[in-house]
C-alpha cells in the first residue's frame, strides 16, 4: 500500500517525534507535555484514549505543517495513529517520498 | 393514505443503479442477488446487529433482515455495556459484521466475501407496510433506554419526502457518517432504496479520502456529511470534484463554514433538521433562511409543552424537546435544542444517560457530566465532568466509563473534587460547574477588571473644553491593558473587533471591564464595560498567536 511505510524506511528520529507529539498536544488542547505520551502506547483507548475527532483534527495540523495528505489505506481509519511512533514514522516516510 | 405494502426499492429497472464500488456500479438485479444469498445465511434469530462498515454490506444486510422478517437494531454505541443490553432484551439478537466482531459479545455471522451469481432478472420483493424493520434507541432524561419502532411504510415515506426535497433521486452520494446512525441511515441508506439515489460503499475519513471518495463517483454527486467533518475537509484545502449539493445534519452550522462550503464546492449546502424519535422533518439552505421548512407532509402543532410533529411519516404524535417558534404552517424556527440531549460529531446521547452511568460506576459517590461552551468555529465540542471518587485514580475510572459510553462522550477534563457544589436546592448551577474547569472557566468576578476614570485625565482639558468626555479610544487602551492575564495560553491580542460605544463617561466614574470566558481555540475575547449597571461599551479583542 502506498500509504505504508516500506519496511526499509528509517523510522522517525526522536527529535522527529517529539515533534509530532507537541502537535497532538497543542492541536488538542491536553493538559500534558508531549514528553508524557510514551512513543510505543496506545493513542487510543487504555493509551491516550484519542477518538476519530481528534485524529482528523490531528491530521489537519500535520497536512498544513508537512504538506501530506493523510490517507486511510482500509477500512481502518486508524492504522496509522496506533501509536505516536507509527504516525511519526508515517509522517516521515510520507514527506521523504 | 397509506399502501398495504412497499417494495423493498422503488429503483425502476434491473439495472438501475443502487450503489457504487471501487469496482464500479451495483445494479438492483446485483443487489437483490446479493441481498437474497446473504437473506438464506442468517440465522432464525428475529434481531441483528449490523455493524457492517461498508456501506453497500450494510445496506444488503438491512434488506436481507427485512426480507426474512428480521429486525435491525440501531444502538447509539457499542459498549460492552450496550450490547449487553442488547443480549438482554432481544435474546437471540447476532452480529452482522464484514470486518470482524471486534469485541462484541454476540453470535456473529460474516458477511459473504464478493457478489452472488446474477443470471437471472429477480423480482423486487413486497414488503408489509406495517412491518417493523428497525429498532432505534435514545436515552431519555431520566437516563432509561427507549426504543423507536420503525415500520417500513414509514422509513419510506420518510427517505421520498427528504429524497424530493433534496433532489437526490440519480444522484451518487457519498458519506462520511456511519449507516447505522439515524442520519446516515436516512440519508444514505434509506435514500437508495427508495428515493432513486446510490451510495458510495465506503465511508472516507480523511480529507484526501473524501475527495477521492467523490472523484470515483459520476456526476450528480453530493456529500453528506457533518458540521465536523465539513470544517476540516474545507480547512485540508483540498480541490475537490464539483458536487450538485451538500448536506449537513447533527449540530448546527455556523453560518461562515455555510457560507465556505458552498463558495468551496460550487453548490448548495443544504442542512437536516430531525431527531432519532421522528427522524427527519425539515431542510434549509442555511446561506439562505434561518427558517426551516417542513419535509413531506409533516406537520408541527403547539402543545401545552411545546411542539410534537405528527404525519407524513411520523408515527403518531411525537413532542419534540427543541425550542422551536412556527413561522408558518410550513416553516419554523429553532431556538435551542434540548439542554439534556449531547450531539458530538454525530453521535447522540443525553446528559441523564451518562450521568446514570457515572453514578453506577463502584466508587462513585457523586458526579456530573456538563457541556461547557461551544467552541468557535464548528470545532467539536466535548463534554466535562466533575466526579466525586476517592477510591478512583483518573485511569481507572476513564477505564469503568470506556466499557460503558462511547469515547466520544469521555470527559475531557474528567475533573476530581471533594465534593460537588450543590446549591441550597441540591442544583448544581452551571456557573459553578464551569468554575471547577482548569484554566479556561474562572468565575464571573475574577473576569471582571475595575478602573476608575482619572478625573485628571489629559484627555479631558480639550475633549471638549467644558464637556469631559472621555474618549472612546482611552476605553479601548484600558480594555486592552486590563485583558492581560485573561487571554488563553499562547495567544495575544492582535486587532480590535466590532465596538460600540453606548453612553459617554465623565471624570472619576467607578468602570467595570467584564471579560467573557474564552477558550484556547478562541480567535476574540469580547468585553463589556460598565458603570453601574448602565453599559458604557461593548465590544471584542481580535486574538492570535505571536508572531
Amino acid at each position: 500500500m502506498s500509504t505504508t511505510p516500506q519496511e526499509n524506511t528509517p523510522g522517525a528520529t526522536p527529535a522527529f517525534v517529539a515533534e509530532i507529539a507537541g502537535i497532538i498536544v497543542s492541536a488538542l488542547n491536553l493538559e500534558m507535555s508531549p514528553s508524557e505520551i510514551d512513543p510505543d502506547d496506545s493513542l487510543f483507548g487504555e493509551g491516550l484514549g484519542l477518538d476519530s475527532i481528534d485524529i482528523l483534527e490531528v491530521a489537519l495540523v500535520i497536512s498544513k505543517q508537512y504538506g501530506i495528505q493523510l490517507r486511510a489505506d482500509d477500512e481502518d481509519n486508524t492504522h496509522i495513529f496506533r501509536s505516536l511512533r507509527s504516525l511519526a514514522d508515517y509522517v516521515a516516510a510520507s514527506r521523504a517520498a | 393514505m397509506r399502501q398495504a405494502s412497499c417494495p423493498l426499492t422503488d429503483l425502476p429497472a434491473p439495472d438501475s443503479i443502487i450503489a457504487w464500488q471501487p469496482a464500479g456500479p451495483v445494479t438492483r438485479n446485483q443487489f437483490l442477488a446479493d441481498v437474497h444469498q446473504l437473506a438464506e445465511r442468517l440465522p432464525d434469530g428475529r434481531h441483528v446487529l449490523n455493524i457492517c462498515h461498508n456501506r453497500y454490506h450494510f445496506l444488503v444486510g438491512l434488506a436481507a433482515a427485512i426480507v426474512r422478517g428480521k429486525i435491525s437494531l440501531l444502538p447509539s454505541s457499542l459498549t460492552p455495556n450496550t450490547v449487553a443490553r442488547l443480549r438482554h432484551d432481544t435474546p437471540d439478537v447476532f452480529c452482522l459484521h464484514d470486518a470482524s466482531l471486534e469485541d462484541i459479545d454476540l453470535p456473529g455471522v460474516p458477511f459473504p466475501a464478493g457478489h452472488a451469481p446474477a443470471e437471472d432478472i429477480l423480482a423486487v420483493p413486497e414488503i408489509p407496510a406495517e412491518q417493523i424493520v428497525a429498532h432505534v434507541f435514545t436515552s431519555g432524561s431520566t437516563g432509561a433506554a427507549l426504543i423507536h419502532r420503525k415500520t417500513w411504510g414509514g422509513l419510506v415515506i420518510n427517505a421520498l419526502s427528504e429524497s424530493e426535497r433534496l433532489g437526490a433521486r440519480g444522484c451518487a452520494l457519498v458519506g462520511t457518517v456511519p449507516p447505522q446512525h439515524m442520519y446516515g441511515f436516512e440519508s444514505t441508506v434509506l435514500i437508495c432504496l427508495h428515493g432513486g439515489a446510490a451510495c458510495w460503499s465506503g465511508r472516507p475519513f480523511y480529507p484526501a479520502d473524501i475527495g477521492a471518495a467523490l472523484d470515483a463517483v459520476p456526476a450528480p454527486r453530493a456529500l453528506v456529511t457533518t458540521p465536523f467533518h465539513l470544517r476540516t475537509l474545507l480547512e485540508a484545502g483540498l480541490a475537490l470534484p464539483p458536487v450538485d449539493f451538500l448536506l449537513s445534519a447533527t449540530a448546527p452550522l455556523s453560518e461562515d463554514l455555510a457560507a465556505r462550503a458552498e463558495a468551496a464546492c460550487s453548490a448548495p449546502l443544504l442542512e437536516i433538521y430531525g431527531c432519532t424519535e421522528t427522524g427527519q422533518l425539515a431542510s434549509r439552505r442555511s446561506t439562505q433562511t434561518r427558517a426551516w421548512q417542513l419535509l413531506g407532509e409533516v406537520t408541527l402543532c403547539a402543545t401545552e409543552s411545546g411542539h410534537a410533529a405528527r404525519g407524513g411519516h411520523v408515527e403518531g404524535t411525537v413532542a419534540i424537546s427543541d425550542v422551536i417558534e412556527l413561522v408558518d404552517e410550513r416553516h419554523f424556527l429553532l431556538h435551542g435544542r434540548n439542554a439534556d440531549q449531547v450531539n458530538i460529531a454525530g453521535k447522540r446521547t443525553s446528559l441523564g444517560y451518562l450521568n446514570q452511568q457515572l453514578l453506577e460506576v463502584p466508587g462513585v459517590s457523586d458526579g456530573v457530566f456538563f457541556m461547557p461552551d461551544a467552541e468557535p468555529d464548528d470545532h467539536a465540542t466535548r463534554l466535562c465532568a466533575c466526579v466525586v471518587a476517592p477510591g478512583h485514580t483518573r485511569q481507572s475510572l476513564l477505564a469503568a466509563l470506556r466499557s460503558r459510553i462511547d469515547t466520544a462522550f469521555l470527559p475531557r477534563p474528567l475533573v476530581f473534587v471533594e465534593r460537588l457544589p450543590r446549591n441550597a436546592a441540591s442544583k448544581l448551577p452551571r456557573a459553578d460547574l464551569l468554575a471547577l474547569l482548569p484554566g479556561a472557566a474562572a468565575p464571573a468576578s475574577a473576569r471582571e477588571r475595575h478602573w476608575q476614570v482619572p478625573a485628571a485625565h489629559p484627555a479631558f482639558p480639550g475633549h471638549f473644553p467644558g464637556r469631559p468626555i472621555l474618549p472612546g479610544v482611552v476605553l479601548i487602551d484600558q480594555a486592552i491593558q486590563l485583558a492581560d492575564g485573561l487571554l488563553p495560553a499562547g495567544s495575544t491580542i492582535r486587532g480590535l473587533g466590532n465596538t460600540k460605544f453606548f453612553e459617554p463617561v465623565g471624570p472619576g466614574t467607578p468602570l467595570v471591564f467584564d471579560y467573557a470566558p474564552a477558550s484556547a481555540r478562541a480567535r476574540a475575547l469580547a468585553f463589556e464595560v460598565r458603570a453601574g449597571d448602565r453599559i458604557i461599551a461593548s465590544g471584542s479583542l481580535t486574538l492570535g498567536q505571536p508572531t
